[in-house]
């Protein structure tokens, strides 16, 4: 699998995501946010940083790019689309994802490690057993809604997710919530807990953790790889 | 040249620690009596065609998921 | 005729420029030599000090005199790094003097071609039951954590100090560390007659104009605020786009020579450039991008806005340097060339504004001697915050608890510890940072350690426990010291007792080095730090890079699991000089023990040795507050309890008060199995164990619940987040 990692000026975390990407067994490359080609990518990853600064609001520039024009083609053919904390952020603000990002609750930019539940899209048809969430560890244990617990690093400021409460009705019951804080690992004040979303086909999904940051032991938890793996099947 | 300000504002309903944050602060500083600070921002421009701020105000500098916005001709 | 000295010169200075001159000299010219001359720029009361440290050794890549010193980490790699301080623009503008303190040492390591992989700060304020000391780390915090999490550098260990001295002259230094492949690395000097001089990166407005320089050649008293107009306001974003693009220029081999611009602008990047090259420079400060139209040419030569590089180029290569700085959207102008004039020229649309020779600017500041002279006793003052006759309990639970002491998770939770990857060892789990070189096939380990009220007790002592500190840290993690770096925080030079300070604190660090065979490759100089109340404590921060060979064998601090047995090894001689518990009672008084450094080193060895060989499950090193705190300070970090016997260093003529909380070098506390620790020359004096802390030291013996204990160390969030202000809007 050949994935496209963006890079726009700003962005911090593009080269950990081509990392990644490799450590999960595919190619990786960067893409530069004027290219309106995508250069026949199975995968596209909009990572983390703060492209353009986060001048106006984070990713309000960025979602114009170019590239963002190629990404949202590739999205709406159905392939697979990461992003990454100013990666959803670019992403919501293209509309390729539902809802926004805001400063954390507590105003201040925080880094650590957090529990995170991975969710299956359609609790009925897509069961833990078999669904999206890929490979995992028989050893882990069971989310109340039959998600799987990985614990994947956090480091943002504007990281609060929002959407009213008739949009996140809508979510839930289309199973478009892929990620929740576990308890009491809520540091920035999302809405009913929710660290990432999908879109309605699954094929795009936006979080704020990083889970380029969990790949190495040698440097965190490899729950991270999951979260890369969760996408392959779009490709 | 139309010269306008914008003005960007949270959307009511939704919680803006930093309006509550400096709210909180201003009696420690000896001020009483204020309330419902909210917090948001400001864009200055000069447009050619002033017809276009709506929708440069809709696509760019609001997010109208979470903003309200109000144009302001100078 | 006044007008020099309200520029900061003195009236045998200014006459030495008018010699050297052979006239007077005009506007442009006064300015920039009252920069250039100025305390800050050329260390005219430090210099003939800094020649007595060592600055050679087999490893060493660049030494002092570059924008950065740098070390060999084998493979054909090379790990810059340098620290610099940001004193007095951060007790003005809190958030922007660290943010662009941050900035500055960031270009000072990309200016040698190495790409920025950490950034370390080491922070001292007054005691945090002032609101001053409260909003100016709340703001350095934000300041720090804004720079490096917006240009993408993980800010990944540091230290920060609480004591009443700093009160009116916080101390902010901020270190970068680089990685390059040697051969790749550039220098500054200029080169090549008819060369272009371009000038890149952000536009030039009136940021600190005299801002830095002035300010660091001039004690801190009322009206302060009027300064803030000339405060530097850094853009990261902006420097993440020069970084791309110089190190894009660098690889493409399209510079001959790279400078950033600091202190004192385009006057000191320029004049340094031509001197370092032996050549001379023309300005034509025309062709200089502004960003406010009517600047007058010694504005534009002494303006110290942020995100700005120079560079020399040839001019067949300046349109395909102009095109990749387009592509990083960031600015670019020819403003000048290199000439064989000697004399660095500024020109207005061609029209001579002012014309200096180089040699007089850059390197014709006279030097002064100090006349420095002892104290008579104590100078600093004394404040009692726990009773002599607390109990043992009372008293670890007060150490713990203490700003500088205990855990600075609120402040390391606001940085970027991991972009990059490189990140091993996170802040606080173990004694010193560990990045992983994948490149190189290695890791480096970086710590920066200080201790003020030490130096002040006895400045040469003081500074050598510094440099042992250090060494520890990076025995701890199974790292060998490669080179130093460090940041001379001192009060006004022209005073006999700073005099007297700075003069043995770098006698101190030059004999801790040279037995050591630690080579300096670079630092900065502070002085002028004075308040009302009289100066700080002399502050040397000290700064080094280590090597280890496999990041994967590095010790955590804290202990491993229950059952580990405890073992104390090294010359540790714990005394209550200086020490932390001293201060509480406010019996602070001159005078500190000299550390045996061969002995202290051998420990380190043996430490080193074993870490890299798996054969402890942890190590961490005696510093604030004595074994009870570093014990305490293991069992925390694993959440597990200790008991443990002080008789061992009873033995060495300690009275159970010096056993428990006197300080010290060559203390190292290690866990594990108890054949190892023995085989290693540790002395067993203790088992992890149990939800207490148990420490039998006499009839000082104390038992902490592990609980409390954590309470105590995790305080300092409480107490920082008590800020009068709300974050601002950043």
């Amino acid at each position: 699998m050949i994935w496209g990692v963006l890079q726009f000026p700003g962005s911090c975390d593009e080269r950990d995501a081509l990392h990644a990407c490799e450590v999960v067994g595919g190619e990786a490359r960067l893409i530069w946010h004027e290219d309106r080609d995508l250069g026949g990518v199975d995968g596209v990853v909009v990572p983390g940083g703060f492209s353009f600064g986060d001048y106006l609001r984070a990713g309000a520039i960025a979602r114009f790019s170019p590239a963002m024009e190629a990404v949202a083609e590739h999205a709406a053919a159905g392939g697979p689309v990461l992003g990454i904390c100013n990666g959803f952020q670019v992403l919501c603000e293209a509309g390729l994802l539902p809802g926004a990002l805001l400063r954390n609750e507590e105003l201040r930019f925080i880094c650590k490690q957090a529990d995170l539940v991975a969710l299956p899209q359609h609790p009925a048809v897509d069961g833990p057993e078999t669904g999206h969430i890929g490979r995992f560890s028989a050893h882990r244990p069971e989310g109340a809604d039959g998600g799987r617990t990985l614990s994947i690093p956090l480091k943002h400021g504007e990281g609060r997710y929002y959407a009213p409460d008739d949009l996140l009705d809508a979510l839930e019951a289309k199973g478009q919530v892929a990620y929740r804080y576990a308890e009491g690992h809520n540091v920035n004040g999302s809405v009913r807990d929710i660290a990432g979303v999908r879109s309605e086909r699954g094929n795009v999904v936006g979080l704020m953790p990083h889970p380029e940051h969990a790949v190495d032991p040698l440097t965190g938890s490899t729950d991270g790889r999951q979260v890369f793996e969760a996408l392959e099947r779009y490709a | 040249m139309a010269k306008a300000r914008v003005l960007i504002r949270p959307k009511e309903g939704i919680l803006d620690p930093q309006g509550k944050a400096v709210e909180r602060a201003l009696p420690a500083l000896g001020f009483e009596g204020i309330g419902h600070v909210r917090v948001g921002r400001m864009v200055e421009l000069e447009a050619e065609d002033a017809e276009r701020l709506g929708e440069l105000c809709e696509k760019l500098l609001a997010n109208p998921l979470i903003e309200d916005y109000e144009i302001q001709p100078l | 005729m006044s007008r020099h000295r309200e520029l900061g010169l003195t009236d045998s200075e200014y006459e030495l420029i008018v010699e050297k001159l052979g006239r007077e000299p005009n506007a442009v010219e006064l300015a920039m030599f009252s920069l250039l001359w100025s305390e800050h720029c050329a260390y005219k009361h430090s210099r003939k000090l800094l020649r007595r440290l060592p600055t050679e050794g087999p490893r060493v890549v660049m030494g002092p005199g570059e924008n950065a010193g740098a070390v060999d980490v084998g493979s054909g790699y090379a790990v810059a790094f340098k620290v610099e301080s940001h004193n007095h623009p951060s007790a003005v503008e809190p958030f922007q003097g660290a943010a662009t303190g941050v900035g500055g040492i960031l270009r000072d390591v990309f200016a040698i071609g190495a790409r920025p992989i950490a950034v370390l700060d080491s922070l001292r304020f007054g005691e945090l039951d002032s609101v001053r000391s409260r909003h100016l780390l709340d703001g350095a915090v934000r300041g720090i954590g804004h720079y490096g999490n917006s240009i993408g550098v993980p800010t990944v260990g540091g230290e920060v100090y609480f004591e009443e001295p700093y009160e009116h002259n916080c101390l902010v230094n901020a270190m970068c560390i680089g990685f390059a492949k040697t051969a790749d690395m550039v220098r500054a000097a200029a080169a090549g007659v008819g060369n272009a001089v371009v000038l890149m990166g952000a536009s030039t407005g009136r940021d600190g104009i005299g801002g830095a320089s002035v300010l660091a050649s001039a004690e801190l008293g009322e009206g302060d605020d009027a300064k803030r107009p000339t405060v530097q306001i850094g853009d990261p974003f902006e420097e993440s786009k020069v970084l791309e693009c110089c190190l894009e220029l660098l690889a493409k081999g399209l510079l001959v020579s790279l400078q950033d611009l600091g202190a004192a602008g385009l006057t000191s990047s320029a004049g340094e450039m031509a001197s370092a090259g032996g050549v001379g420079i023309d300005i034509d400060v025309a062709a200089v991008p502004l960003r406010e139209a009517d600047m007058e040419p010694f504005e534009i030569m002494v303006s110290e806005s942020q995100e700005r590089m120079l560079g020399v180029v040839e001019p067949a290569k300046v349109d395909e340097v102009r095109a990749i700085c387009d592509k990083w959207q960031t600015g670019s102008a020819q403003i000048g060339v290199v000439t064989d004039s000697g004399h660095i020229r500024i020109l207005k649309a061609g029209q001579v504004v002012g014309d200096m020779p180089v040699e007089a600017l850059v390197d014709g500041c006279p030097l002064y001697d100090l006349a420095p002279a002892a104290p008579a006793a104590w100078i600093y003052g004394n404040r009692a915050t726990l009773p002599t006759d607390a109990d043992s309990a009372t008293t670890l639970l007060a150490l713990l608890a203490a700003p500088s002491i205990a855990s600075k998770k609120w402040i390391f939770q606001q940085y970027d510890a991991l972009v990059g990857s490189r990140t091993v060892r996170r802040p606080e789990t173990a004694d010193a940072a560990v990045l992983q070189l994948p490149e190189a096939g290695n890791a480096i380990a970086v710590s920066i350690d200080g201790n003020g009220r030490k130096v002040a007790c006895e400045p040469f002592n003081g500074t050598v426990e510094a440099v042992l500190e250090c060494t520890q840290n990076l025995a701890c993690v199974g790292a060998e010291p490669l080179g130093l770096t460090n940041c001379l925080n001192f009060g006004n030079p022209e005073k006999p007792v700073p005099a007297w300070q700075l003069d043995r604190a770098v006698s101190g660090l030059a004999a801790a080095c040279e037995e050591l065979g630690v080579p300096v490759v670079g630092g900065n100089v502070s002085l002028y730090n004075e308040g009302p109340d009289g100066p700080i404590y002399p502050t040397p921060v000290v700064a080094m890079v280590g090597e280890l060979p496999d990041p994967a064998r590095t010790a955590p601090s804290a202990f491993a699991k229950e059952g580990d047995a405890i073992g104390l090894l090294g010359p540790f001689a714990p005394t209550l000089h200086g020490a932390e518990l001293t201060k509480q009672r406010g019996e602070l008084e001159a005078g500190l023990p000299k550390p045996d450094v061969a002995a202290v080193a051998a420990a380190c060895a043996t430490v080193r040795e074993a870490v890299r060989a798996g054969r402890v499950a942890s190590a961490h090193d005696v510093s604030d507050g004595g074994l009870a705190c570093a014990l305490a300070e293991c069992a925390i970090g694993a959440g597990i309890g200790c008991r443990a016997d002080l008789q061992e260093l009873r033995e060495r003529g300690c009275t159970p008060e010096e056993a428990l909380f006197g300080e010290g070098p060559g203390g190292f506390v290690l866990s594990g199995e108890r054949g190892e620790l023995e085989a290693l020359g540790a002395r067993v004096i203790g088992q992890v164990g149990g939800t207490t802390i148990e420490l039998a030291a006499g009839d000082r013996s104390l038992i902490v619940g592990l609980g409390d204990a954590t309470e105590a160390w995790r305080s300092l969030d409480a107490r920082a987040e008590s800020v009068a202000e709300p974050p601002a809007d950043a």
